[in-house]
């Protein structure tokens, strides 16, 4: 069986979640039998040079979906969010390694930060109750997937940058009062910093998901470099294969 | 059906078409899709003599109808491509064509060396990777330079010799002459064209290199232009890459007076590529009552 391939998907749900945020539902059966929390999409964007990677956010292998919120960032995001329900997306999937998650009956501490927390809630739904979803926005008009989470019977604990929604302020300052054996986190590269000390600090595993500009989404191209540190000294890993889910660990936070 | 098998440079190649060094890894992620028999041959990741680490991120950043990248020649070095790599990809049928960087004259003699005594069946040599600091381009961008290169691993190259032009030059025809001059059995080109974006935002350059090299759709005409130009100045076959997408593009270069063409950025929006290439070009020698591909050739007719 191949690990990953190209489809072409009908769009069997689209919606606009807050301003700029899209949420789609592609009928996906052969990715969504395989695809695994923490995985993504390289969507064919027409006209465009390269595909735009998006993750995973919720996997129905019965109802052969996959489930993907992505944020307007360009001109690529603007013309796939231009896409209408019952039009074929095309994509290449599963792409990556995914979240492992381990023993679900841990508590699990999801952070994530504005248009990272997606994949955090494919992330979050073998954990059920026993996760805590700890994450950030711009404002209250941001705030995603909070109903969601909630439906999985996951904690919530929200912050914006403005205190217009929850507590003002930053993911890392949610985390006073919780306790939790392991964490998942996906969102800007400084918030994954902040959570991966942390969780160092409490002597927790750490798991966070990697974003880089990146061309092949396989591993062939070399383009999506993250330094990682290995057991002969660090090196240059791929995010589409080696990745986006690291231990938080093998990471060498730069810049 | 018309005959799609080349000859270049003694190599037997079942069909024109090549994956272009530096997209398609040793094969082995694009193996997922397709055989790699799919393809006449393949062009693996530039290779250097030792292990080299890249160049740090981000290193892609796209552009109007294509790409810059700077990955800088990660790759594991030429002994572990000849142990770990060359004998899954000497397995898939498909031409193995080794594509080597070096810093300096004697890398690139050593490496030709070192492969010579392998199942590789060519070598590319690259003097045109615009992305390391020192060697790569500096060995492509003057026609006494390219000349001398060539033709010091020539002497100690056993397998046929195909040197990857630079199109970051003001004549490219001199260059292509002086290179089959010094002994090159065949020529591919062209590399990427140096180029650059900024971030409005931070003022950075996109790329942490600054500049990297372009490829994709936005170069094909340059790439065209450029291979019917050398065309005209040698007789070594020509293999003709830069943002071939479909099989028009690739049609044009044969006509253009390419004997193969490669094809590398296109296989990022569309991994099977090469299969609609392939079909496209059989359809428009059947069209044409063409018996073979080779026939197409140089057969440009020029005003």
């Amino acid at each position: 069986m191949k690990a990953y391939d190209v489809f072409d998907g009908p769009i069997l749900k689209k919606s606009e979640i807050a301003p700029g945020v899209f949420d789609l539902t592609v009928l996906c059966p052969t990715a969504a039998r395989t695809a695994r929390p923490g995985q993504f999409a390289l969507f064919r964007v027409p006209g465009k040079t390269l595909r735009r990677p998006i993750s995973v956010c919720g996997i129905a292998p019965e109802a052969g979906t996959l489930r993907f919120v992505f944020e307007v960032r360009g001109d690529g995001t603007r013309r796939l969010s231009g896409f209408r329900e019952g039009e074929t997306v095309n994509l290449l999937a599963p792409l990556g390694n995914g979240f492992e998650p381990g023993d679900t009956s841990r508590r699990a501490l999801l952070a994530g930060g504005g248009i990272g927390v997606p994949p955090l809630l494919a992330a979050a739904a073998p954990f059920g109750k026993n996760a805590v979803l700890a994450a950030g926005f711009r404002n209250r008009d941001a705030v995603i997937l909070k109903d969601d989470f909630e439906a999985l019977g996951c904690g919530t604990r929200i912050a914006t940058d403005d205190g217009s929604f929850g507590r003002r302020g930053l993911v890392t300052e949610l985390l006073d009062g919780l306790s939790f054996d392991v964490v998942f986190a996906c969102g800007p590269k400084p918030m994954l910093r902040a959570v991966a000390a942390a969780a160092k600090s409490r002597g927790v595993p750490c798991q966070v998901s990697m974003e880089e500009r990146m061309a092949c989404g396989i591993g062939a191209c070399l383009g999506c470099a993250v330094k990682l540190r290995g057991e002969s000294g660090t090196y240059y890993g791929q995010v589409c294969r080696d990745g986006p889910v690291f231990d938080a660990e093998t990471i060498v936070w730069e810049g | 059906m018309a005959d799609l098998r080349v000859n270049l440079a003694g190599v037997a190649l079942k069909n024109p078409l090549i994956a272009a060094s530096g997209t398609f890894g040793f094969g082995r992620e694009f193996a997922q899709f397709y055989p790699l028999s799919v393809f006449g041959g393949v062009s693996c990741k530039g290779l250097t003599l030792e292990e080299r680490p890249g160049n740090p991120p981000p290193r892609i950043a796209e552009t109007p109808g294509g790409m810059l990248n700077s990955v800088g020649l990660q790759n594991p070095g030429v002994a572990r491509f000849v142990e770990s790599e060359l004998p899954w990809l000497r397995g898939q049928g498909t031409a193995v064509i080794a594509n080597v960087a070096g810093s300096t004259a004697e890398d690139y003699c050593r490496m030709a060396e070192i492969l010579s005594d392998t199942a590789v069946d060519m070598i590319e040599l690259n003097i045109s990777c615009p992305n390391v600091r020192e060697g790569g381009a500096a060995f492509g961008t003057s026609c006494a330079s390219a000349a001398g290169i060539t033709a010091a691993v020539r002497k100690r190259c056993k397998k046929p010799l195909m040197v990857k032009l630079s199109p970051n030059v003001s004549d490219i025809g001199e260059i292509a002459a002086a290179v089959e001059g010094a002994g090159a059995d065949a020529l591919s080109m062209i590399n990427t064209l140096t180029g650059m974006r900024i971030d409005l935002r931070t003022r950075r350059p996109v790329l942490r290199n600054n500049t990297g090299g372009l490829s994709g759709p936005a170069v094909f005409p340059v790439a065209l232009r450029m291979v019917w130009q050398a065309h005209s100045r040698v007789r070594i076959p020509i293999v003709g890459l830069g943002g071939i997408s479909t099989w028009r593009d690739a049609a044009e270069m044969l006509l253009a007076g390419a004997s193969a063409v490669q094809i590398g950025t296109v296989l990022f929006s569309d991994p099977y590529a090469p299969v609609k290439i392939l079909g496209g070009l059989e359809t428009y020698l059947r069209e044409n009552s063409a018996a073979a591909v080779s026939e197409l050739t140089g057969q440009v007719r020029p005003w």
